[in-house]
């Protein structure tokens, strides 16, 4: 049976994570929570707007109300990455080999480990940063479609069209496909893969009845789960054409309630699913086997973060209502 | 995990929306003097103010946030759907943090389009459960305005979508210079508040927290406001407007823009600057209504004229409903809901307002009485 630790903060989740194996838990009021032999707090800014873990598991950058970009490692330490700045600095990736990337409004920046930094200018506000799995190559979703840019060099950016707000961009981890989740109810997708300068190839995910807000990559990129519906919607991506032309799945559906964020096993094919009521259930893909993990809450799931073994998942609420469920008990 | 903090357990009580009220108004027409006058005031309010340049505001206690405009267009086939997504983004970051302040407060550019800065507030989901558009304000400055209605569309939108006008600098106009451009402001919109400023002057309690996009609360405020234009309406104490003229002025065929048209026997001249609008007013009246006719109509109208309708508003009698129905829109959103009871001494009868361009007001009269039940 699945036994649940849980942590009140009495503040708005942004994230749960797991840094080395440490949870973590990073508050809307720039709090960081680490529980590690202990609760220790780290307050890295006056406002905390985003925040991605690094590649290699064992530190968080985050993006704040005061313009910061801040990283915070497993071990505590505190770096200040942007001192104070007066935008908000409202998405932010982490990258291969340390390098960050923040944006705020129009522009975003890379730092990299060696201390370089490069600013790409956009013509609309940055909604979205990603990079790329292989090479340092940086994805940022704007308005009207995506635009993809090496760091180095100065070829210019590809541009991805597809008409309408794009507020959130990711690469399947075989970098074979390119997703964002649009200020309307819908996914879209290209295919990377194509012949250069060949025709774009477009994926069009729709039919969700909320904004789609958390996503989440199956381990080798399988399958793509979602939120923004009753149910968690699966997408099976293993074809050439990815979900084209196949339903996706529907795991995990409660009548009165939506899912609000899903993160897939890194192992297995099984989804944790976090539900508007403070509700987890883990469900399997195969057989769309439930388990439940966490009963409701006081407030929604906003996070959901496995451990590397997948033993372990955080999660984090709006009400500050958090936790970290061992699933071996 | 055994050390987690002992802390006070959060209550799921429900938290009533943030009020948000909009600024608009041309550069120089007294935006920021009126924002420093909110933010220094002692009113015991805290404002959280999205701008889009932080430019001469300076008070340190509130929360601003400087942003970038964007329009997006929604992807739904509709041109006249827009939002604008850096509000979007801000107010689901404020919100998340809420305690900070009591109400928010949007300032536009000069030559801001207000339509998707209101729409944002009905049409985005997350943002409507959280906050709710208290008023749409535009500060017009007086000595400049003919000159801005020649030469630009948005100085006409904003005072067309103003649910509230200030009147500003009219101590550099002549009285009479400031009664033509009072009329020119009420032929392009009849049903807005108008007060009369120096230095943005008013009364904070005359701008902010008003309800006016809450058109329940509105029409308990003013029960006349769709009167404005009808010259049975004699100006009584409860209206609170600041102007000492006669309503009778304001006879919907005022605005009827056409160039040759004339003003059937009023007692002024035309000001010259009515040659400048192209925004327009449709005043309807009928009697109680079928629902099953007036929903129909309503919506088939808006999908159509949607992109010609700025605002609309109104109360709606229905047959055998005791109940008065308020209705408002933005082009093509259309929203409604029963208010309250009619009064005993209260006449049933039904009226909309469109304030638009290009309206066929002789089609929507006829098809309105139509829907008489």
């Amino acid at each position: 049976m699945p036994t649940v630790a849980p942590i009140d903060i009495d503040d708005h989740c942004l994230t749960a994570v797991f840094l080395d194996d440490v949870p973590v838990f990073a508050l809307a009021s720039g709090e960081v929570v680490r529980l590690d032999h202990g609760t220790h707090r780290h307050t890295l800014h006056d406002g905390l707007l985003c925040s991605a873990v690094g590649w290699d598991g064992k530190s968080l950058v985050t993006g704040g109300e005061d313009g910061k970009v801040m990283r915070l490692g497993a071990d505590g330490s505190e770096t200040t990455l942007r001192a104070p700045a007066r935008k908000w600095v409202s998405a932010i990736a982490a990258g291969p080999q340390g390098a960050v990337a923040f944006a705020e409004g129009r522009a975003a920046t890379v730092l990299l480990a060696d201390g370089t930094e490069r600013t790409f200018e956009e013509a609309r506000t940055i909604e979205g940063l990603a990079f790329a799995p292989k090479g340092l190559r940086l994805a940022m979703a704007r308005y009207n479609g995506v635009s993809l840019t090496f760091v180095h060099g100065s070829a210019p950016a590809m541009d991805f069209e597809w008409k309408g707000a794009h507020n959130q961009v990711l690469f399947s981890p075989d970098n074979r496909f390119l997703v964002t989740a649009m200020q309307e109810n819908a996914l879209h997708g290209w295919k990377l893969d194509g012949k250069p300068g060949g025709e774009q190839r477009h994926m069009r995910m729709t039919g969700y009845p909320a904004k789609v807000k958390s996503l989440s990559w199956s381990n080798k990129g399988k399958w793509l789960a979602s939120s923004g519906a009753p149910s968690a919607i699966v997408w099976p991506f293993s074809g050439k054409d990815g979900p084209m032309g196949k339903a996706p799945l529907e795991l995990g559906q409660r009548a009165d309630t939506m899912v609000t964020c899903v993160a897939c096993h890194p192992v297995e094919d099984l989804v944790a699913i976090g539900f508007g009521d403070g509700m987890v259930l883990a469900v399997r893909i195969a057989d769309s086997k439930e388990a439940l993990l966490r009963r409701p809450g006081k407030g929604p799931i906003t996070s959901l973060a496995w451990n590397r073994p997948g033993r372990l998942l955080a999660f984090g609420s709006q009400a500050g209502d958090c936790g970290v469920v061992d699933i071996a008990g | 995990m055994s050390e987690a903090p002992a802390s006070t357990p959060v209550s799921p009580v429900p938290v009533a929306p943030i009020p948000v009220t909009v600024l608009t108004g041309y550069l120089g027409a007294g935006k920021t003097t009126l924002l420093n006058r909110i933010l220094s005031e002692p009113h015991g309010k805290r404002y959280a103010v999205i701008v889009n340049e932080f430019g001469e505001i300076g008070i340190d206690n509130d929360l601003i946030v400087e942003s970038d405009e964007e329009i997006y267009e929604m992807n739904n086939g509709c041109v006249c759907c827009t939002v604008r997504g850096d509000l979007i983004r801000v107010v689901e970051g404020l919100m998340r943090r809420p305690g900070r302040f009591d109400a928010i407060i949007v300032e536009t550019t000069g030559l801001a389009d207000p339509v998707p800065v209101a729409q944002t507030f009905f049409m985005d989901d997350d943002v409507r459960a959280k906050t709710r558009l208290d008023a749409v304000v535009a500060l017009v400055d007086a000595r400049h305005l003919p000159a801005r209605l020649k030469d630009s569309r948005e100085a006409e939108d904003q005072i067309a979508f103003a649910d509230v006008v200030l009147l500003n600098k009219t101590d550099l106009v002549t009285p009479e210079e400031l009664e033509s451009i009072e009329r020119t402001v009420r032929a392009i919109n009849p049903s807005a508040r108008i007060h009369r400023t120096e230095r943005a002057a008013v009364p904070l309690d005359k701008v902010l927290d008003r309800g006016a996009f809450d058109l329940s609360r509105a029409l308990e405020n003013d029960p006349h406001f769709l009167d404005h234009d009808h010259p049975d309406h004699a100006c009584g104490p409860d209206c609170d407007h600041d102007h000492d003229h006669d309503h009778g002025h304001h006879h919907h065929d005022h605005h009827d823009h056409t160039h040759d048209h004339h003003h059937h026997g009023h007692g002024h001249a035309a000001p010259a600057a009515i040659h400048d609008i192209t925004v327009q007013s449709v005043s309807l009246r009928a009697g109680p209504v079928d629902p099953k006719k007036f929903f129909p109509w309503i919506e088939k109208i808006t999908q159509l004229e949607g992109p010609n309708i700025l605002r609309l508003k109104g109360i709606i009698a229905f047959e055998g409903d005791d109940d008065r129905y308020v209705i408002q829109g933005v082009h093509m959103i259309v929203e409604g809901d029963h208010q309250r009871a009619w009064k005993e001494d209260e006449k049933r009868e039904s009226r909309l307002v469109f304030i638009g361009r290009d309206l066929d007001r002789e089609k929507l009269e006829r098809t309105f009485l139509a829907c008489q039940a």
